[in-house]
């Protein structure tokens, strides 16, 4: 079985900050790290590969520097790496990105499985996955939670998340799988994996080496710009109760009941929604 | 899809189009133009000299995208059901605030089996036109089907503007239409307006874990193409008037087969209410120390009818299950009440519950951020406030009666 996994090097989130004076992120002394969605798509296609056999090769689409997160993939399990880097690639949105790992997958030679986390931790979207699904021309399932079983005639049965439960699928590969954080525990890297992933070759492809229409990658390839960013306005400070508990609970049950908050004695109202 | 189409019901068989194209790649058979996929080079000529807007070209090039035919607002009327899923009474929301802006007609795309209610249902909040197709052909959760549907039908009604819900279908579904469509998606937006200045769509929303807000726009490309996050937006209010909508149907579109058959809903079991539907929740963080003081949130939710809600650090640590997690990698909530015990508001927790119309926190730090979204913060140890306040509820009610 042929696994490839993307994944994506993101700034650790809770240290971004913004600088208010110039409005751009606060880049310096923030570390780098594997989005940690992708360590559980990392660790399922190494599963497989245990279980079925075959190859599971990481791949990712970035500045040098993300070499560091595919030799961390390595030493968690992953065959090979490879990277798709160029200045040319650079400024890509979720249609770019896309359309830019599609054609590394395709350089590749395709796989039966190809495993992305849900979504990534700094822009959030999600987006990547489907679109790579669509370049690719296969079909994509969203938030997997666990593989049940993959047949010998390529038949796979997933548990997909979904709104207040989880749906049972079935489809036949290839096929792109986006997977929660449920659907394993990542192993941490033996210290010797970690010496063995430093003497691995990881490949560095470059636009000339895909076959890509060159207004399609990076910038150029992107429809959305962000036109601006901004610190999330804070809502006003709100009234304060402190010392003794009784006499600050009740005073704040009186505010409560004028201010008509319906807080007691309502039966809950359900909504009929399917969200 | 087919790189071009000819849209039987609209052909009339003039052969104007036979005429046109240069590569004789045309031919009319039994009245209505045929079109040889051979020998197309999808120029595009036949379409100019079309006067019935018969013939559609799928395939497009990525750059030289025209905007300027591209009108109105759509949605994607996402639903479980037979129930429209409540995010869609939030988009129509948002759409009727952009129509305003654009002077522009709302039109949802409502693809299924047994759709005729959801289609007056969709009128009485205000949508224009029902672009339908009802057929038992389409699974409700193909999504690959319908993606390849609604890119259709947007490619032959080119709306400027296309929303989708930001829930898990969605999110599945819309990524894969814009990338058939070649167009820009903006995901999980909070706020959507229109530039006074060029008219377009600004799309703001947080990125970096909500650290930051992004306003992005899609310029060159159409449709421009947003998720809008699920529980931010307020819904639409019923029309007063017993507005109808226009109903069309696109049966000329041939339905594919899915390739993901779907096997059954497993319905989560330790959730007795739907946290995100709840209008009280009660939610429990760090500050709870042990799994055993779980009892007391549970306790104060049943007190308030409400749902029980934790932050990441409480799932983590094993006191509680993740379909009980709210915050940006759990659920993102809206309830008119949230009262939040024991947590100090980590920016990824509050990206799941700050618009909640009333925040309640109670906590020991009074500098715990969580305090600086709350109308109402009771400083102190919950293990005596929490259980003083349960008691002059039931007292409060119990006086009541």
């Amino acid at each position: 079985m042929k696994i490839i996994v993307c994944i994506k090097q993101v700034p650790d989130t809770t240290n971004v900050k913004m600088n208010p004076e110039t409005n751009t992120l606060i880049r310096d002394g923030v570390v780098s790290i594997i989005n940690p969605f992708d360590a559980y798509a990392i660790e399922e296609g190494v599963r497989l590969r245990e279980k079925y056999r075959g190859e599971v090769i990481a791949i990712s689409m970035g500045p040098p520097q993300v070499e560091e997160s595919l030799r961390d993939a390595l030493s968690l399990g992953v065959d090979n790496a490879y990277l798709l880097t160029d200045i040319a690639f650079a400024g890509a949105d979720t249609l770019a990105t896309g359309y830019t790992l599609a054609a590394g997958i395709k350089k590749l030679g395709g796989a039966d499985i190809i495993i992305l986390g849900r979504q990534a931790m700094d822009g959030d979207t999600g987006q990547v996955g489907p679109s790579v699904g669509e370049n690719l021309g296969i079909p994509h399932i969203t938030n997997v939670k666990k593989i049940e079983q993959i047949d010998k005639d390529g038949t796979i049965i997933v548990e997909r998340l979904l709104e207040g439960g989880y749906l049972r699928l079935k489809t036949k590969l290839p096929v792109l799988l986006t997977v929660v954080k449920e659907i394993n525990e990542p192993r941490l890297p033996t210290i010797k994996a970690k010496m063995l992933a430093r003497k691995k070759e990881i490949v560095s492809w470059d636009s000339n080496n895909l076959d890509i229409e060159t207004d399609r990658i990076g910038l150029s390839g992107s429809p959305t710009q962000v036109i601006k960013i901004f610190t999330p306005p804070k809502t006003t400070k709100g009234k304060f109760y402190q010392g003794n508990v009784k006499t600050s609970v009740a005073s704040f049950l009186k505010d409560i009941q004028n201010a008509g908050i319906q807080f007691i004695k309502k039966e809950s109202k359900i909504k009929n929604g399917t969200n | 899809m087919e790189p071009i189409k000819i849209i039987i019901d609209k052909c009339v068989g003039c052969g104007l189009c036979v005429k046109a194209c240069p590569y004789n790649a045309i031919q009319m058979i039994n009245k209505k133009a045929v079109i040889d996929l051979e020998k197309c080079t999808l120029c595009g000529a036949c379409i100019e000299a079309c006067k019935f807007d018969a013939i559609v070209i799928y395939k497009r090039s990525f750059k030289g995208q025209e905007v300027t035919s591209y009108t109105g607002i759509c949605l994607y009327a996402e639903h479980r059901n037979r129930k429209l899923a409540s995010v869609v009474l939030e988009i129509i929301g948002a759409a009727r605030k952009l129509k305003e802006d654009l002077n522009a007609k709302i039109s949802a795309i409502l693809l299924g089996n047994g759709m005729n209610p959801l289609a007056e249902e969709l009128a009485l909040y205000g949508v224009d036109e029902v672009w339908m197709i009802d057929s038992p052909e389409i699974g409700e959760f193909a999504e690959d089907v319908q993606a390849e549907i609604v890119a259709e039908i947007l490619m032959e009604k080119k709306p400027e503007i296309f929303l989708g819900g930001g829930t898990i279908i969605g999110r599945s579904i819309l990524p894969r239409v814009a990338a058939k469509l070649l167009t820009g998606l903006t995901a999980d937006c909070t706020e959507l307006t229109i530039d006074s200045k060029n008219k377009l769509l600004r799309q703001t929303r947080p990125a970096f874990g909500g650290n930051i807000m992004a306003t992005i726009l899609c310029e060159n490309h159409r449709p421009q193409m947003a998720t809008v996050r699920h529980k931010v937006m307020d819904e639409a209010k019923k029309l007063k008037s017993d507005h109808k909508s226009k109903i069309l149907k696109f049966n000329h579109i041939k339905i594919p087969k899915t390739k993901i058959e779907v096997l059954g809903f497993v319905k989560e079991k330790d959730i007795t209410v739907n946290l995100v539907d709840a209008d009280f929740i009660v939610s429990g963080g760090r500050g709870l120390q042990d799994p055993k003081n779980l009892v007391l949130i549970e306790e104060l939710a049943k007190t308030i009818n409400g749902a029980v809600g934790a932050s990441r650090a409480a799932v983590d640590a094993g006191w509680i299950s993740y379909s009980h997690q709210i915050g940006l990698t759990g659920k993102t909530v809206k309830p008119i009440v949230y009262v939040a015990c024991g947590i100090s508001g980590a920016i990824q927790h509050l990206a799941g519950m700050k618009s909640s119309d009333i925040i309640i926190a109670i906590n020991n730090d009074s500098n715990a951020s969580i305090f600086d979204f709350s109308q109402y913060c009771i400083i102190g140890d919950l293990f005596e406030v929490v259980p003083e306040l349960i008691k002059q509820l039931k007292e409060l009610t119990g006086s009541k009666k």
